[in-house]
């Protein structure tokens, strides 16, 4: 024989006696559980365009403020926070769904008051039709009625008066039909003037109540 | 004037200013927070041990926890006018509301358990910011207005 064939034969066999490799490490199969999701906010627009802010406070860091409109930020569980913008239709595509089932925004329309008094002046009475057609589109409607007087007087008699101005409107609004059940009255007094003045100036636009319906 | 001639004075005091409470105040000692607006799919309020459904029209108290199901969701108007919107699959707790229709003064202390929530803020954060609180198992949020969206998928 060849000794190049013994060579081979004999090189055949040391290969076939060798001990068979190792099998290759199986591919790990990752149980681990799936990574948590990290809390998410986004800041919308307001209705008139503007954006307001949240303040973000998560684990030992310092405070993030979020003030833009579509800005948005993610909180992992450990408590790290990062804030960036967002695309409005990605915003819309995620919650679509929870955005349309916001409730109807309130609405408000608001009457005057001949001074010191708790009558209507003539034309505020125009506005309650508007409310009524307001009240018909809404299915589970309640209407605030909110009193406000100007800064004559002293800040209880404020009070006590703007609560009649708005028991006043009340009895009106029974009177042409609003269900009393519906209707709920309070007195912000001169706390809130639509126009702001010294103290004891007398201010007809600031004789009003505002009517709220939500 | 005698001593108890004055407390019969004070007496009628008090009572003349508990008559002029207006149905707001009552409204608050009942711990009403505010009411359903609108309802989509599986919706339950958990009070006290009871579920109940949860239907337009339902009046919302202090402590509430709402709950919803798949392909649902809840929007509720508080009394300060703000708008809560509970997504599918959410758990919200109204852990703690109130507010004076006069002064404006009060405290909103909401937790998202899971799920997703829309809030548009209403008079309560403009009178009294520091008490408006959402929160979160990994943030709290203080609100300065108005709208947001929070989500969280929960512990």
């Amino acid at each position: 024989m060849h000794p190049a064939i013994v060579f081979a034969i004999a090189g055949l066999f040391a290969w076939l006696n060798q001990a068979p490799p190792p099998p290759p490490p199986k591919p790990e199969v990752k149980v681990e559980a799936p990574k948590p999701q990290p809390d998410r906010v986004v800041l919308l627009p307001d209705a008139d365009g503007n954006a307001g802010a949240v303040v973000l406070r998560a684990g030992a860091g310092p405070e993030q403020v979020v003030d833009k409109a579509y800005l948005g930020a993610e909180i992992t569980r450990e408590g790290a926070v990062t804030v960036s913008p967002q695309d409005p239709a990605d915003v819309q595509a995620r919650y679509g769904a929870l955005l349309s089932a916001r409730p109807a925004a309130p609405a408000s329309y608001m009457v005057y008051f001949q001074s010191g008094a708790n009558a209507l002046t003539p034309e505020s009475r125009a506005v309650f039709d508007e409310l009524k057609a307001e009240l018909a589109r809404r299915p589970v409607p309640e209407v605030q009625v909110i009193g406000h007087t100007d800064r004559v007087g002293r800040l209880e008699a404020n009070d006590e008066l703007s609560r009649r101005r708005a028991d006043a409107v009340r009895d009106i609004l029974v009177a042409a039909g609003v269900p009393r059940g519906q209707i709920e009255t309070s007195g912000r007094g001169e706390r809130e003037p639509l126009v702001p003045t010294a103290d004891e100036v007398a201010e007809p636009r600031n004789r009003r109540v505002e009517i709220s319906v939500r | 004037m005698g001593v108890s001639q004055r407390r019969w004075i004070v007496a009628a005091a008090l009572l003349a200013a508990a008559a002029t409470a207006t149905n707001a105040w009552a409204a608050d000692a009942a711990g009403e927070a505010g009411m359903v607006k609108t309802s989509r799919g599986s919706v339950t309020i958990e009070r006290q041990g009871a579920q109940l459904a949860a239907a337009p029209g339902f009046k919302v108290l202090s402590s509430d926890r709402v709950r919803t199901g798949a392909d649902s969701a809840v929007g509720i108007t508080l009394r300060d006018n703000t708008s809560l919107t509970a997504g599918a699959n959410t758990v919200l707790t109204l852990d703690r509301y109130a507010f004076n229709p006069t002064t404006h003064e009060g405290a909103m202390q909401t937790s998202l358990q899971k799920g997703s929530l829309a809030v548009i803020s209403g008079k309560l954060p403009k009178a009294s910011p520091d008490t408006v609180r959402f929160q979160t198992s990994s943030v709290t949020l203080g609100v300065r207005g108005t709208s947001f969206i929070i989500e969280s998928a929960g512990e």
